[in-house]
């Protein structure tokens, strides 16, 4: 009955969402491998054929992921949320604050100092994790909380994104009147533009939380205390055994999906600041 | 008396970030090029130890003359030829569906396609050489099953296993950059362009790309910077068992065997070094012969 024409839209709409299906099941598949895959024990994995719930050991493999080594586990986690959440909160707040006094001051050198923090967009950091390991031994900083802390306080990206923010939250006029009521200017950042500029401080703390508790480089070079590892370490601690002991398998596998998600949920609540971030990054 | 007033707002806000980018960025490249004009040599006859002395460009001459740091870089060369036109063109075609009047569920997409950015690479990599094992991989066995054998461990198959890692990570982020600027453009333009008899593929490939330009030259810039520091996926693989990738693989592994298992730190920063060099270098080379649109992304 249709026409020709409506015939053809409708065959073209099947090809355009047929494709970006074809993309999300290439997407999710290795993300429904995990779960499955969490609920087996070493044979069952070894069987190869996880994409079922059959032998079903989730319950199993969380006690053993709790009890393995005194529950070494969960300490990588706490690292890891103590690293990337006091991280991350840090380096926002440094962020916002540079961005900021790079919008909304005038002074000298500012662009020659703006091309620098573009300059170190560009630098790759894992060219930097050596040196730095070799200056953090000289002040007896390696094997410390803060080896792995202080590295990622800077972004200068972060900073970029923080003055596109600022330019677009905060008015020139909110600051003048505040200005004007004889505010003193560590004040009026404080609580008129901080306020204002929000939505960009949990972009950057977004990005940043991620990519520390993704990091793993740098605590590569600079930990060799398994109490202070972060779970991407730990966990690749425990891969390197697996060939040994394949007993490691259920827990690098069980401990990897619990690893993936808070970001997972992170990343769906907060869909809104991810996007404003890329969108602010790649628009402007 | 305003303006002072302001400056020194204005040094309060950013030191923290200049005395931190001094500490962790300026600081280690200075110790970095520091450290590879030196060289450690046993003193006298070998006995009491050894002393640091100063060796010139010895150390960039012998990374340079290693056979292995030569092969890294053609490895590197060969990850960037295969990888980034997969990347930008795969990510391109994805954003440029999403953003035509036919998709449906565009919020879905987005999400769905974005969420493997959320995996750590480690992770990715794990689960990735887990379901490139045979005895664990429903996909390996479903392939022969298929008349497929395909060996991801192999030599030959090096290559296309860490591809298929970072494409798995990044494919959806960079659609997500391409898709947001996409958003951006004037409708008016695409509209007038309709009126005028352009069908659907003309308006993608003839206007909406060459609109988007400055951030498809963001996204090359920001993935020759990446590939250039390949490390995390190769390792992995490197500790799969039987198989092809050596632990001198990537310039990057290689400046790591260097420090952590030769103890040889002035080679270990001035391979470091010959890479950031590239990675400067390469830098440069995008933004200019893409044009000034480039420069401002």
């Amino acid at each position: 009955m249709s026409s020709p024409a409506s015939r053809g839209r409708w065959m073209s709409k099947t090809a355009v969402n047929g494709f970006l299906l074809l993309a999300v099941v290439y997407m999710l598949f290795p993300l429904v491998w995990l779960v499955t895959a969490a609920t087996k024990d070493t044979g069952g994995l070894l069987a190869g054929n996880a994409f079922s719930f059959d032998g079903f050991n989730l319950g199993e493999n969380l006690s053993n992921l709790a009890s393995y080594g005194d529950g070494i586990y969960f300490r990588w986690y706490l690292n890891s949320l103590l690293y990337a959440g006091i991280g991350a909160i840090a380096c926002s707040l440094i962020c916002v604050a540079a961005g900021y006094a790079f919008d909304k001051y005038a002074f000298k050198g500012k662009d020659q100092l703006f091309g620098l923090v573009l300059m170190g967009v560009l630098v790759p950091t894992t060219a930097l994790a050596l040196p730095m390991y070799l200056l953090a031994s000289k002040v007896g900083l390696v094997n410390t909380y803060w080896s792995v802390l202080i590295p990622v306080l800077v972004n200068p990206f972060g900073v970029y994104l923080a003055r596109v923010f600022s330019t677009g939250y905060i008015p020139d006029e909110a600051l003048e009147a505040a200005r004007i009521d004889g505010a003193g200017e560590l004040r009026i950042f404080w609580s008129v533009g901080l306020p204002m500029v929000m939505p960009g401080f949990v972009t950057v703390f977004l990005f940043q939380f991620t990519a520390i508790w993704n990091n793993f480089f740098l605590p590569l070079v600079m930990l060799s205390d398994r109490k202070l590892f972060p779970l991407s370490l730990g966990l690749y601690s425990w891969n390197t055994n697996t060939h040994g002991e394949p007993s490691f398998y259920p827990l690098v596998v069980t401990g990897s999906l619990l690893a993936v998600i808070p970001l997972i949920v992170a990343f769906v609540s907060l869909q809104r600041h991810w996007k404003a971030g890329l969108t602010a990054g790649s628009v402007k | 008396m305003k303006r002072a007033r302001t400056t020194r707002a204005a040094a309060i806000l950013l030191g923290p970030f200049f005395v931190l980018f001094t500490l962790a960025m300026v600081l280690p490249i200075g110790y970095a090029v520091w450290l590879s004009l030196f060289t450690e040599k046993q003193s006298g006859l070998g006995f009491g130890g050894t002393e640091t002395v100063f060796s010139g460009l010895d150390n960039y001459t012998a990374a340079l003359g290693d056979r292995a740091f030569r092969e890294g870089f053609g490895v590197l060369l060969g990850y960037c030829l295969f990888y980034i036109p997969l990347l930008l063109v795969g990510a391109l075609a994805l954003a440029l569906l999403l953003d035509s009047t036919l998709a449906r569920a565009r919020r879905f997409f987005q999400l769905a396609l974005f969420l493997p950015h959320a995996v750590p690479g480690i992770i990715a990599a794990l689960i990735w050489v887990y379901l490139y094992t045979p005895q664990l991989s429903p996909v390996v066995s479903a392939m022969e099953s298929g008349g497929i054998g395909f060996d991801f461990f192999s030599p030959d198959g090096a290559l296309p296993s860490v591809v298929n890692i970072a494409l798995w990570e990044w494919l959806g982020y960079n659609m997500v950059i391409f898709y947001a600027a996409l958003q951006a453009i004037d409708r008016s333009v695409l509209e007038a362009a309709t009126v005028d008899g352009a069908g659907a593929w003309r308006i993608a490939i003839g206007i909406k790309v060459p609109l988007i330009r400055a951030s498809v030259v963001m996204v090359a810039l920001f993935t020759v910077i990446g590939s250039l520091q390949l490390f995390t996926e190769p390792l992995i693989l490197n500790k799969g068992t039987g198989s092809a990738v050596s632990s001198t693989w990537t310039p990057n592994m290689y400046a790591y065997t260097a420090a952590f298992e030769r103890n040889d730190y002035g080679l270990a920063a001035a391979a470091s070094i010959l890479l950031a060099l590239t990675a400067a270098l390469l830098s440069f080379v995008v933004t200019r012969f893409t044009g000034r649109k480039g420069k401002k992304a």
